[in-house]
């Protein structure tokens, strides 16, 4: 593996100017150095488990390797994240100081570890593995640099056990929000889930979701698509499915200071989708008349995304409608350190925002709704 | 636009509607109950309809009684399907809106069977039925050929069994089918299509054979259809990744009542995974946003834009063409309200384009017969 160090002078030279203030990263997956690193914190049970019978994804035809193999070694690391000392991407806290938290003024970054946890189709060992995944980014993350801030990984299908991860934690500021996948077993406003709800909404935690690489259904509504580029379209549909079921569900009636962030599954479908909600409600209501006001509505108030992989309009400055009509103040950014497709702060908007809009985006959405600036 | 045309409005042909001349990409008879198939149906399928009790046979993704399915004032005063009456949608569709040619798509359940014997011969029978019961009674009408998609050589065969009437303008499938329409199991159906010079329309609806979601089954209907619009960027990403339009590089592709406003996200999202990962499709030589303006066209009902005029001139914008929109009123589906089928606010040029050229471009056949 050829690994390039970004600290170079040439490519320093060449980097624009990123904001004059912290910027929060709401998107950085750390990665352990080793299996044994998370087993550690596993009991000898489950760690013989995993030895032999290792952890069942639905719907993954083949083992050790994502459905969709990715286009870059590592199933999609950045080429030059490879630490120097060696281990996986994002696994050497030094190097990702230098290569992300110094590199680019990161002064809060939100981990959003991808624990299996969160979709083994056995669901003691994935309460175990959640637990695991929290104890890990305290001991090897958390308590190292306080720059970097935890989540609380569940074991969303067994919602007894999320909520009592989520009880665990909720005391611990070093955790700032609970981590869920996208593609849940059934949509995210169904009542099995409102237990979490009613815990997150308890210990004013948002609920970050980020798609997973593998699902309970087929990854579209009209079969298994071949290619790891369409499976990447289609990263954007379950956030949509997720704001559909949680405002037709009733959720926010019922959790009115409930608030979700969508991590990497993109943004500029939400003004369309808000309005296709708004138009099918005035002519469907009664089918669901707990939804007491326009679904988009509900979406303003309760919704957050993440800006990586930001859309790329093909005129730039179409991409400043977007903003506007989705409101700057639910916008945060996100590196995806260190996934293939990084945006970094200098880089990642090919538009010029409002200085308001870009302290916004870069920063205070994301002090204000995580909480940052308190001790 | 509407009060100019409410008041010009007598009951007979309008002919100051400013649709007057409009070629309406999308409007559905209904079928009201197999019965209607009958004599179209060989002894076999006749018996075993009977047999089999399959009276109503009313496609899942629009249960005649939704209010989507039927506007109030479009529903047959008798409570009959809304759709089924041909004296109905002469007047309040053809007439009404002053139309110069509708193009008829019929939903039925024929098209999500799982036995594909049973669905050849019941699209064979709704097709004839599509032929003998409107297109004959109306010189206006034009029609999709409804196609067995479980079955893509029977749904060849179907093509070119009617491809000799150049009333069928288009070839027809659902947009939740058993696989991503790009896959190559799909191909002989495009190889006739092109043959016979019909664009592939992709309906809304659904075959049933996955969940509508990556998280399963919404529990309501507005969730159902309101993830239609994933499923259309599916299709749109799996033709352009499979290389169809490699293939078959005069072909067109219609989204019916596919909404429109969700196409510039896809575009974008997809453009960059593009730049990105295009090694894993080489046969993809140009930007997805490009083959999708020369390739893909959208019916504008539901449009599914913002209330604010000035919005909506900058997400169709987006769209980065004019060419890619086709009058439709989706009759009977509820979209809108009164006549207005289009928004207010479209320029003269766009109007012209989305109501005549644009529908004239996307179907060569409707080209050929134009008087």
């Amino acid at each position: 593996m050829t690994t390039h160090s970004v600290a170079s002078p040439e490519r320093e030279a060449s980097r624009p100017k990123g904001p004059s203030f912290g910027v929060v990263d709401c998107d950085i997956h750390p990665a352990p150095s080793s299996p044994a690193e998370l087993a550690q914190f596993l009991p000898e049970r489950w760690r013989e488990h995993l030895t032999t019978y290792g952890v069942r994804m639905p719907n993954q035809p083949t083992n050790n390797i994502v459905p969709y193999p990715r286009m870059a070694p590592g199933h999609g690391m950045r080429m030059d994240s490879w630490p120097p000392n060696g281990g996986f991407p994002a696994s050497d806290l030094e190097f990702m100081r230098e290569q992300l938290l110094n590199a680019c003024d990161i002064e809060f970054g939100i981990l959003q570890p991808l624990s299996s946890g969160s979709m083994t189709t056995n669901q003691e060992l994935g309460a175990e593995l959640t637990n695991a995944m929290n104890e890990w980014q305290l001991a090897k993350w958390t308590t190292k640099d306080k720059r970097l801030k935890a989540a609380i990984c569940v074991p969303q299908e067994d919602a007894a056990s999320a909520v009592t991860a989520i009880e665990r934690y909720s005391a611990n500021r070093d955790f700032v929000h609970i981590a869920i996948p996208t593609r849940t077993m059934e949509p995210f406003g169904r009542k099995r889930y409102w237990p979490i709800f009613e815990a997150a909404q308890h210990f004013n935690l948002p609920i970050c979701m980020h798609a997973p690489a593998t699902g309970y259904h087929c990854n579209t509504p009209t079969g298994w698509v071949s290619y790891y580029i369409e499976e990447h379209v289609a990263f954007a549909n379950p956030p949509q499915t997720i704001v559909t079921s949680m405002i037709m569900e009733g959720v926010f009636e019922r959790f009115p200071r409930l608030r979700v962030v969508l991590v990497e599954g993109g943004f500029a479908w939400v003004p369309p989708l808000a309005w296709r909600l708004d138009s099918l409600w005035k002519r469907m209501h009664d089918e669901v008349p707990h939804v007491k006001r326009a679904p988009s509505e509900y979406l303003r108030e309760h919704f957050w995304f993440t800006t990586q992989p930001v859309e790329e309009s093909e005129r730039p400055a179409d991409l400043l409608d977007t903003i506007r009509w989705i409101g700057p103040d639910r916008l945060m950014f996100s590196t995806d350190y260190p996934h293939w497709d990084f945006d970094d702060p200098a880089r990642a908007f090919k538009v010029e925002l409002s200085p308001e809009d870009r302290k916004a985006i870069f920063r205070e959405n994301a002090v204000s709704l995580f909480r940052l600036d308190e001790k | 636009m509407r009060a100019r045309f409410r008041r010009a409005y007598t009951g007979a042909i309008v002919s100051d509607s400013p649709y007057l001349g409009a070629i309406d990409c999308d409007i559905h008879p209904a079928i009201p109950g197999t019965s209607a198939l009958v004599p179209y149906l060989d002894g076999y399928w006749r018996e075993m309809r009977v047999l089999r009790e399959m009276e109503r046979m009313d496609l899942m993704s629009y249960p005649p009684t939704s209010p989507l399915s039927g506007r109030a004032d479009w529903r047959p005063k008798d409570g009959g399907t809304p759709g089924a009456d041909f004296c109905l949608l002469r007047e309040q569709a053809l007439d009404r809106f002053g139309l110069r040619y509708a193009i008829c798509n019929c939903l039925y359940g024929s098209q999500a069977f799982y036995d594909e014997n049973m669905a050849a011969a019941f699209c064979r029978a709704t097709n004839e039925w599509i032929r003998r019961e409107w297109l004959d009674r109306d010189p206006r009408l034009r029609a999709s050929i409804v196609l067995p998609a479980q079955n893509p050589d029977l749904a060849a065969e179907e093509i070119e069994r009617l491809a000799g009437d150049k009333r069928f303008v288009q070839a027809l499938v659902l947009s939740r089918c058993e696989l991503p329409l790009g896959r190559k199991f799909y191909w002989p159906i495009y190889r006739a299509a092109e043959r016979h010079g019909l664009p592939i329309g992709i309906h809304a609806g659904s075959m049933f054979r996955h969940s509508p979601t990556q998280s399963g089954h919404p529990s309501f209907y507005i969730e159902d259809y309101a993830a239609q619009t994933q499923a259309f960027a599916v299709q749109v990403a799996s033709f352009i990744s499979e290389g169809v339009f490699a293939k078959f590089p005069e072909m067109k592709v219609v989204l019916i009542e596919s909404g429109v406003t969700w196409l510039p996200a896809v575009i974008w999202r997809f453009g960059k995974d593009w730049r990105g990962i295009r090694a894993e499709v080489p046969w993809v030589k140009s930007a997805p946003g490009d083959i999708i303006r020369h390739h893909v066209r959208l019916t504008v009902q539901p449009l599914d834009g913002p209330s604010d005029a000035r919005d909506l001139e900058r997400i169709l914008d987006h769209l980065g063409s004019e060419d890619v929109l086709l009058f439709s009123t989706d009759y009977p589906h509820w979209q809108f309200e009164d006549d207005a089928a289009l928004p207010p606010g479209l320029s003269e040029r766009m109007l012209r384009k989305i109501l005549f050229e644009n529908p004239l471009a996307a179907y060569p056949r409707l080209k050929e017969t134009v008087q």
